[in-house]
């Protein structure tokens, strides 16, 4: 949209100067001053609205669309599993977004996404127009890649999103026999939170070594390895959970029955009490709405300068829907560096001026091997021109030595302070 | 938007006074890598350090002393590789800014 369209579309001359558009009131819609919609209130999205409001002084309307009235963190989830954490501790509102930053909250879903209109359609509160929409879709499962699994996840929870999901699992596995099987189904990556099961499966292990004497923990593993901190993983495996988890790789699930807890894999059948399958994941359906090829099907292809969706000029995406670079994980702190580097890029755009051509990243990511102990993995990301892509930086980055409580420490006060870094 | 808003849009838009200073814009988005982990509205106690409104060469000091190995770290020493001289300064300097106010605005 250029300015004339954009200023008569609110009914005014294009003569008069935005500048007093803009300073005009500070309660929302201002009307003149441009409009950001960011769709999505997760560790990408949440972020994006507040960094939008913060960085631009208010000089940028920001609406953040999202079905659910509280945030619940995958973060720290596990440890729910564990018995160790209660679910209120992982749940937050948005009110500060409201209050402190001016964010408007509209709770509700996006059912199309008019991109030459520039307009959303919601499920419930009729259309909304945007100036630029950043979507933070998050994943949705392809339950129907394994047969028997779609229409079964309370049977099978994947609590692979956090809340009722999550406390369905604790159950669960509260409920298990003495000698019972905890089943754990890891799916190809690219999957949401890499070290997510690995860490599931050492805290489980745990609970089960003290709670639920000679019982066992399959983790079935589609891929050939463990997909990240695959040393410290495997130190935690074949040392104090020597005789709980078994892994076996190259476990591709093909079926499971609902009715008695078997699985069916590639070169294995098992039965288990408890059965967990974190299922094959795409990015959330909203993508679908963009009306442009997915990657494989599953991810939104964007410009790592911008975020941009490439082809749509004005969409951006970012977070766990987004094919990801070379090296990047999909993790709440990537989604957390994704949002301020699109954040940042709306602004200058909006400005007229050039976005960062070598955009920065950070990942850090934190996970418990046990109730004390944690491990961490850490990359730099940096734009590069020649490829066109995001790569991790040579001779940055790296992994724990081994598990410490100090980083156990450092774990908890992660999860706190980057829900600070959004929500606060 | 694709087109332009006017100068003085541009610069209320720009929010900031500084935001429109390109070396400022590059600080900032520097060291908003480092605010998941170390944000100004971090909870205390907090087991991780609170760098926000420390000065800058105190920042910039412990940065060096990471990247030299003449700090302890589980972690920052890894982080620190990843940025050069030039930008542990920037973000040294960004971070030193003193926070916003915690104040609700309405």
């Amino acid at each position: 949209m250029n300015r004339r369209r954009f200023l008569s579309r609110l009914g005014l001359a294009a003569t008069i100067p935005a500048a007093s558009l803009l300073g005009a009131c500070s309660s929302p819609p201002r009307r003149g001053a441009p409009h950001v919609v960011v769709v999505g209130g997760g560790y990408g999205g949440a972020t994006t609205a507040k960094y939008l409001r913060m960085w631009s002084a208010g000089g940028i309307e920001v609406t953040l669309i999202e079905r659910a009235a509280r945030f619940i963190s995958c973060p720290m989830s596990n440890l729910v599993l564990a018995g160790l954490r209660n679910i209120d501790e992982l749940t937050a509102d948005y009110e500060r977004l409201r209050t402190r930053w001016g964010v408007r909250i509209v709770l509700d879903e996006v059912s199309h996404v008019d991109v030459s209109r520039r307009e959303l359609r919601l499920a419930r509160n009729g259309a909304i127009g945007f100036d630029r929409v950043v979507l933070a879709p998050g994943v949705d499962f392809l339950a129907e890649e394994v047969t028997g699994l779609a229409g079964n996840f309370e049977r099978i929870p994947h609590a692979w999103k956090a809340g009722p999901q999550t406390e369905l699992l604790r159950r669960q596995i509260e409920a298990m026999p003495e000698g019972g099987v905890f089943a754990l189904h890891v799916p190809k990556s690219p999957y949401r939170c890499p070290p997510g099961p690995y860490e599931r499966a050492c805290l489980v292990a745990q609970y089960l070594r003290a709670r639920k004497p000679r019982a066992k923990l399959l983790l079935l593993d589609a891929n050939s390895e463990i997909q990240s901190k695959k040393a410290l993983f495997a130190a935690s495996f074949a040392g104090p959970y020597k005789d709980i988890i078994e892994y076996r790789p190259d476990s591709t699930l093909l079926s499971v029955d609902a009715r008695t807890l078997s699985a069916e894999l590639e070169f294995d059948r098992i039965r288990a009490d408890v059965l967990n399958v974190v299922p094959p994941m795409r990015a959330g359906r909203l993508a679908d709405a963009l009306g442009v090829p997915l990657t494989n099907g599953r991810w939104i292809d964007v410009d790592w300068r911008t975020m941009a969706v490439r082809g749509l000029p004005g969409i951006h995406a970012i977070g766990d829907a987004v094919l990801a670079a070379p090296g990047m994980p999909k993790s709440g702190h990537i989604a957390n560096q994704q949002a301020k580097l699109a954040a940042a890029a709306i602004m200058e755009l909006l400005a007229g001026r050039t976005p960062n051509p070598v955009p920065t990243l950070l990942n850090t990511c934190y996970s418990f091997v046990d109730d004390r102990n944690a491990i961490h993995v850490a990359t730099v990301h940096r734009y590069d021109a020649a490829q066109g892509t995001v790569l991790p930086v040579a001779g940055a980055g790296g992994l724990s030595s081994s598990a410490s409580e100090e980083e156990g420490r450092y774990a908890e006060a992660w999860a706190r302070n980057i829900r600070a870094d959004m929500l606060a | 938007m694709t087109g332009k808003l006017t100068l003085a849009a541009l610069s209320l838009l720009a929010g900031t006074a500084h935001a429109a200073d390109p070396a400022a814009v590059d600080a900032r988005n520097l060291a908003a890598n480092c605010t998941p982990c170390h944000s100004a509205d971090a909870p205390e106690p907090n087991a991780i350090p609170r760098i926000a409104g420390l000065p800058a060469a105190k920042i910039l000091h412990r940065l060096q002393a990471f990247r030299n190995g003449e700090a302890p770290a589980t972690v920052m020493h890894q982080i620190v590789r990843g940025y050069s001289d030039q930008e542990l300064a920037l973000i040294a300097n960004h971070l030193a800014i003193p926070a916003m106010p915690a104040s609700d605005k309405r």
